[in-house]
């Protein structure tokens, strides 16, 4: 049976350096089943965060020689024969320790984006009626797992620590699938262009590269949401209409 | 002294998935102050897992489907060990459960007049399963989850508990830790509901994740309550066989819903050598009429892929001791195969199960529009739990509730695919409302510093006996070996004596485990404290499974391989007897309503 070597980043917010393993490696394997291989067997404590080992819960968001990825859907087989393979946490994150960071500013994102708010049902049963090719487009939003991988590799996030003032890819797909939820009536086209920051995203697609749900979160949900905000905020004709009257600025 | 945090609430929901969700919601919205303590962050629960759909019966695919078409059907697969009481309740809330969630913004596939799509699944009469392409379960808990967020509750998440907190007879809280520092916490609460899912951790081959320890199970074991049906765990007919990392993940019976085939090695479709006499006049005997059914045609019988789990699981399992298996110990799980049938049939099955076909093509390297897949059964579902009162979903002990997966009844003796999601939503939603209302009428007193420091005392010793003690890994692993080897699909009474007895000495040793001196984030530590929940629960199952001489439904004894009709009527329990052992008693089950008993008629 061969074997590989792993870097590992061991450490917590205080610093750490990098722990080399080597273990077994089988058909079929993924970074994940070495790292649980190492830990059971050499690093009780390494820190490690998963739960479905199957790429449907995004829990193992890591850095595989540098790429962020999901380590569950990551087979060592695809990596370089023969060479070591390093693993880090996600960088856009504070670290909590070895492979776990705080990703709770992503549940703060979340919570400023406005929820769902639907229209009155269709139906006297209270129910609606939906075409499936009005609901496609949403439902591809709706894939998202949540891994947070496309906003470790966000620019804004990763290296101007926006987290304050940019909501980022993964709330961006959020309020896509909200806004273009045929049966929502809610607003959000001012809190995106405001706190939410949508202006910052330059669309380098970098998160639409490294979604493992392959969202194509830059064509169809940030652009769209861009130019959604420039028709409500900056097309000249509205902003006349505005003028005269203003009790009536929405879409 | 050790030190903690204290928190107070009305409602304390142990766990995040659909049933911990649905509660918190339900519970909040009467004005309870709620928390939810949660082993991973929210949405990952293994909710997030399930594929097929959710069972309700709406009837917008096929109008003679109702309540109690799938009320007989649910008994009729559980084995009429189900409490009735639960099954009707389910079959009846099911449909505003599902309609519910669309009010909070899910979007499930749609029928060409918009309204939502249903799929065929096994065991069930009507196409039933309203459903995601095959991410039911991610669109379900995204839904509580970015619904529930708006509502008021308390989320704590990656905290474990330790132990429930005793007052009198009744619950009042919890005691657990928190992963990212260590920490320890006191939850107080008038009312505890517990959905922590399941037990798949006790095997080696499971579709579960690492949560599914049946810590809800040996909680509420621990603190008095009654398990019951712990002999039924559900193998899954089709789990992945290869590579060997995958072993065990999720093939969603959804692939069989779309006129997915059974071959073994010879290309014989197996299943139809052995079709039981329950089902016989409901399943088609030939293959034409099978892919009629598939495709919507309301005369035709369903194909026999689609019968119960427990009767598919061992049917595979036959083939494969036969010697007619794959390559690599399975069998042969042909959805390519429709491209006879169907001119643009990639796309169609890319659209259907385009999870199925993205985690095949990424970690086996295989293409399920081109080539058969090769699968095998993997421990997925555990039917018993805690017994609770139907109706109110309190347990055996006052203050306590439980929901979804850990709770027991709905389900008897085998669950129907799709009954799992629709279980967390209107079990969940009852225990939430009920709990909440338990929690308005009672006081809570205070929590005995004495036992909490016993539970944090008891916590912190691996770390007094540190990593030359023994490793919990190494325990997990080989009581995982032991269930799967002795405790699986095929059951035989020297090999259950045989698995209480190793449970007994992993017991021991669990005793004796030790963990690194860090309490932050320490998954060595976790695991060591997770052990005695794990064997607890397998302890029971393999008692359990002892009691039961017979086969019925996921429980099959090899040396007792017919339905025993003295038991056809019997529940077994488990609970823990004054002096620390486990006891297992047979309780007859309770008599039928006429009304219902004559729904059965009517429907068989």
């Amino acid at each position: 049976m061969p074997e590989m070597t792993f870097r590992i980043w061991r450490g917590d917010s205080s610093g750490g350096a990098f722990a080399e393993y080597r273990t077994e490696v089988t058909e079929g394997m993924v970074v994940l089943d070495a790292v649980h291989a190492i830990q059971a067997e050499q690093a009780p404590d390494l820190a490690v965060r998963w739960n479905c080992k199957a790429g449907k819960c995004g829990s193992c968001s890591a850095e595989v020689n540098g790429r962020p990825k999901l380590m569950c859907m990551s087979r060592c087989g695809d990596l370089p024969p023969g060479e070591t393979v390093t693993i880090e946490p996600m960088k856009a994150f504070p670290l909590l320790r070895d492979l776990t960071t705080d990703v709770s500013s992503n549940f703060r994102a979340k919570m400023a984006v406005k929820p769902f708010k639907p229209r009155p049902p269709d139906a006297p049963d209270g129910t609606w009626r939906m075409d499936q090719a009005d609901i496609d487009r949403p439902q591809e939003f709706r894939k998202c797992i949540e891994c947070f991988l496309c906003q470790d590799v966000c620019h804004v996030l990763r290296n101007h620590e926006k987290h304050d003032s940019f909501i980022g890819p993964r709330h961006f797909v959020y309020a896509a699938a909200l806004e273009m939820h045929p049966l929502d009536t809610e607003n959000r086209l001012a809190d995106l262009k405001g706190e939410q920051g949508i202006g910052y995203c330059n669309i380098t697609k970098c998160c639409t590269k490294v979604c493992p749900e392959h969202i194509t979160i830059t064509d169809n949900a940030i652009i769209p949401l861009k130019e959604r905000v420039v028709d409500e905020f900056y097309d000249p004709v509205k902003k006349l209409f505005r003028i005269f009257r203003p009790g009536n600025a929405r879409r | 002294m050790t030190q903690y945090e204290t928190h107070e609430h009305d409602v304390l929901v142990i766990g995040a998935g659909g049933a911990g969700l649905r509660a918190a919601i339900e519970a909040s919205s009467t004005g309870a102050r709620v928390a939810v303590v949660c082993k991973s962050l929210l949405g990952k629960a293994h909710t997030v897992m399930a594929e097929g759909g959710v069972a309700a019966a709406m009837g917008n695919v096929d109008d003679r489907d109702g309540w109690t078409t799938h009320f007989a059907d649910t008994m009729r697969g559980g084995q009429y060990l189900n409490n009735w009481r639960m099954a009707e309740l389910h079959a009846k809330e099911a449909p505003d459960r599902v309609r519910e969630l669309e009010a909070w913004g899910a979007l499930f596939d749609r029928t060409r007049d918009g309204r939502i799509l249903q799929r065929n699944f096994g065991g069930h009469k009507y196409p039933r399963l309203a459903h995601v392409g095959d991410r039911t379960g991610l669109e379900m808990i995204r839904t509580l989850q970015d619904h529930g967020i708006h509502g008021g509750i308390d989320f704590l998440m990656e905290h474990t508990v330790l132990a429930l907190v005793p007052a009198g007879d009744r619950i009042v809280g919890a005691v657990g830790y928190e992963r990212e520092k260590g920490r320890f916490h006191l939850y107080r609460a008038k009312a505890v509901i517990i959905a922590t899912g399941g037990i798949g951790r006790a095997f080696r081959v499971t579709s579960n994740s690492w949560e599914y320890t049946g810590d809800g199970h040996a909680l509420a074991y621990e603190a008095g309550a009654d398990l019951i049906d712990m002999e039924f765990v559900q193998f899954h007919p089709t789990g992945m066989v290869w590579p060997p990392s995958v072993q065990g993940i999720l093939v969603t019976e959804g692939v069989r819903g779309e006129g997915g085939v059974l071959r073994n090695k010879d290309g014989k479709r197996f299943m139809f050598d052995d079709i039981p006499d329950l089902y016989a006049h409901q399943t088609a005997d030939n293959e034409e009429e099978g892919w009629r059914y598939v495709t919507g045609d309301k005369d035709a019988r369903r194909p026999p892929e689609l019968l119960t789990r427990d009767h598919v699981a061992r049917c595979i399992v036959h083939e494969i001791r036969e010697g007619r298996g794959s390559p690599h110990g399975g069998v042969y799980l042909d959805i390519a195969w429709i491209k006879e049938k169907l001119p643009d049939a990639a796309t169609h099955i890319k659209r259907k199960l385009p999870s199925m076909h993205h985690q095949f093509i990424e970690l086996a390297g295989v293409d399920i529009t081109q080539e058969p897949m090769e699968v095998g059964p993997t421990t997925h579902y555990v039917m018993g739990g805690i017994r609770v009162d139907g109706d109110t979903q309190m347990a055996s002990v006052p203050g306590l509730f439980a929901a979804g997966e850990c709770a027991a009844g709905l389900h008897g003796a085998n669950r129907l695919g799709g009954n799992s999601l629709s279980d967390l939503l209107v079990f969940g939603k009852r225990a939430g409302e009920y709990a909440a209302a338990f929690a308005a009428e009672h006081d809570l007193p205070a929590a005995s510093e004495s036992f909490v420091n016993d539970v944090l005392q008891h916590a912190l010793a691996p770390f007094d006996r540190g990593d030359a003690a023994e490793m919990p890994y190494a325990i997990q692993r080989s009581l995982q070996e032991t269930m799967q080897d002795l405790v699986g699909i095929v059951r035989v009474q020297a090999e259950l004596d045989e698995a209480v007895e190793r449970i007994g000495g992993f017991r021991e040793r669990a005793e004796r485990v030790g963990a690194l001196p860090n309490r932050e984030y320490n998954p060595g530590w976790h695991t060591a404290l997770d052990l005695p929940n794990l064997l607890t629960v397998s302890e029971a199952v393999a008692r359990s499974a002892s009691d039961r001489t017979e086969s019925r439904g996921a429980h099959f004894r090899e040396d007792h391989p017919e339905k025993d009709p003295a038991l056809a009527k019997h529940n077994t329990i488990v609970r823990k007897a004054a002096d620390g052992s486990m006891h297992v008693v047979r309780e007859p089950t309770k008599p039928i309503r006429d009304d219902l008993q004559k729904i059965i008629e009517e429907n068989q």
